[in-house]
């Protein structure tokens, strides 16, 4: 799966989407596809704080369960419950449809530590 | 580094590149790399439960106990009654510690047409296991008998689900339909000399074939080539585990270990106290005679949660009882499910838990075991 050239990647293979000051947060291709099929999101409410580099979530996959972590603070806005019911739309579309939380952020300074795409791409192959 | 391991010691089964031609993800397990998946754990559970699947269990540790005193001798080392084998018939058991506690669970099977046993063991407590049958073996100078680990001469694969009869017909001139459950004979399976159990780890109907270990991957591709048109596909540790756990199976160092008792584990039904003297029969009776402190019990979760997972507190009325030694998002159930060891008090059909992961409580309910049986209607 390519990975789309407008997002902004933490090196724990979390992703951001930025509009505004509003970020949109999932769970990277290489994630899913490492950890198989996925069973089961905890994801924080809506109004629950978050902090960059801090776990703010699990997801389980059949064999384990493993944090997630914020790739930027802010305050949940929404959260994808679509993806909480269905936790195999993570595999099928974990650039899409498999969102997890919107976050308003509280600094923008905070999304230039993240990887952009060609950056994200060359740790994906240093991976390989 | 000898054939067939990396620098880091870990070991290769004869089968590793067909796994890694077949696209497995590869992940260390007791000290050898094996597939855990090659679809995906919950695709590759429904093929064995509905078509057939196929397992490397190259892994797996496998002795031969021979000599005039080989009866007595296992009679001795482990829980079940030996003499009640007829040739070529097998039956599920335990090793136990001088305190009753749980050395491995094993497979003995009598040899089909010669003197002696073949134990099976599992391949995280190998070593172990042949150092102990060898330590008593020695201590026990009254028996004429040889334990000899045979691993390294021998590989092993299974054929798993309610297909695997009809593929493995394709493959053989043996009489199925004659071999019973836990029963094993010496046949040939597509031109390869093998020994052919009716037995396995899935909860489904199945074999596990052993041929000499350099025709392992000849036994391999005959069979995925026999099963390709009846959906046989190959299985993982990852579908393995949930596979075993809704049938209720025990897993070393999960439900069973040192300082667990086989009664403890529910396991009494493989413990044959009747027989006279075994290592660890005394503590045994005793805790038997007294009433066993813990149970195993099965439990699902009736609330929305994470899957419960070994090790996970249970408690009642938030007072810590026990804890999970097993538990899964069941892939033929789909609801989370577990087995747990508690405090007798506590266990019942019925009787509430509450299970903790990730520290927050979560309802879960005790039902009757096993989470899942096969229909005997083929």
């Amino acid at each position: 799966m390519a990975v789309p050239a407008d997002l902004k990647f933490t090196k724990s293979h979390e992703w951001v989407r930025v509009d505004g000051d509003t970020a949109t947060v999932g769970l990277a291709d290489f994630a899913q596809s490492e950890l198989g099929d996925i069973t089961y999101l905890e994801l924080p409410e809506v109004g629950d704080s978050i902090t960059a580099k801090d776990p703010l979530g699990v997801v389980e996959s059949v064999k384990a369960a493993s944090d997630i972590y914020a790739p930027v603070s802010g305050e949940v806005v929404e959260r994808n419950e679509a993806a909480i019911d269905k936790p195999e739309l993570v595999n099928q579309d974990p650039f899409g449809d498999a969102w997890l939380i919107k976050v308003r952020l509280s600094d923008t300074a905070q999304l230039d530590d993240l990887l952009d795409t060609d950056a994200y791409n060359a740790l994906l192959d240093s991976n390989a | 580094m000898g054939e067939g391991e990396n620098q880091d010691g870990v070991r290769q089964t004869p089968l590793y590149d067909r796994h890694v031609a077949l696209g497995a993800k590869m992940i260390p397990f007791a000290g050898w790399m094996m597939p855990v998946q090659y679809a995906g754990i919950i695709a590759e559970h429904r093929t064995v439960r509905t078509e057939a699947g196929l397992f490397d269990l190259g892994h797996m540790g496998q002795v031969s106990v021979t000599g005039p005193d080989a009866l007595p001798f296992l009679q001795y080392v482990a829980t079940n009654d030996v003499s009640k084998l007829e040739p070529g018939a097998a039956q599920y058991a335990m090793l136990t510690n001088e305190q009753g506690g749980v050395v491995d669970d094993i497979i003995i099977y009598r040899e089909p047409s010669s003197d002696g046993y073949m134990v099976v063991v599992n391949a995280s407590n190998k070593d172990k296991d042949v150092a102990w049958m060898q330590e008593w073996a020695a201590r026990r100078n009254d028996l004429q008998v040889s334990v000899e680990d045979i691993s390294d001469r021998l590989g092993m694969v299974a054929i798993q689900g309610p297909k695997s009869d009809d593929i493995l017909a394709t493959l053989t001139s043996a009489d199925l339909a004659g071999l019973p459950g836990f029963h094993l004979l010496e046949t040939e399976v597509a031109g390869i000399p093998v020994k052919l159990a009716r037995t396995g780890y899935t909860g489904e109907d199945g074999f596990e074939i052993y041929p000499a270990i350099e025709r392992s991957g000849e036994l391999w591709d005959a069979l995925m080539a026999a099963g390709a048109g009846a959906g046989l596909q190959p299985i993982g540790l990852g579908a393995r585990d949930t596979l075993r756990l809704e049938a209720r199976m025990p897993l070393y160092g999960n439900e069973l270990g040192d300082d667990i008792s086989p009664l403890e584990a529910g396991l009494g039904w493989a413990v044959a106290l009747d027989k006279g003297e075994f290592i660890g029969s005394g503590p045994i009776v005793a805790q038997k005679a007294a009433g066993v402190p813990r149970k195993t019990v099965g439990f699902r979760m009736t609330e929305r949660s994470g899957a419960p997972r070994s090790h996970c507190p249970v408690q009642v009325d938030g007072v810590e009882v026990g804890f999970v030694t097993s538990g899964a998002m069941s892939p033929t159930l789909g609801e989370n499910i577990g087995l747990a060891l508690v405090e007798s008090s506590a266990a019942g059909v019925g009787k509430p838990l509450e299970i903790v992961i990730r520290d927050k409580p979560y309802k879960a309910e005790q039902i009757k075991l096993p989470f899942y049986r096969r229909s005997e209607a083929r």
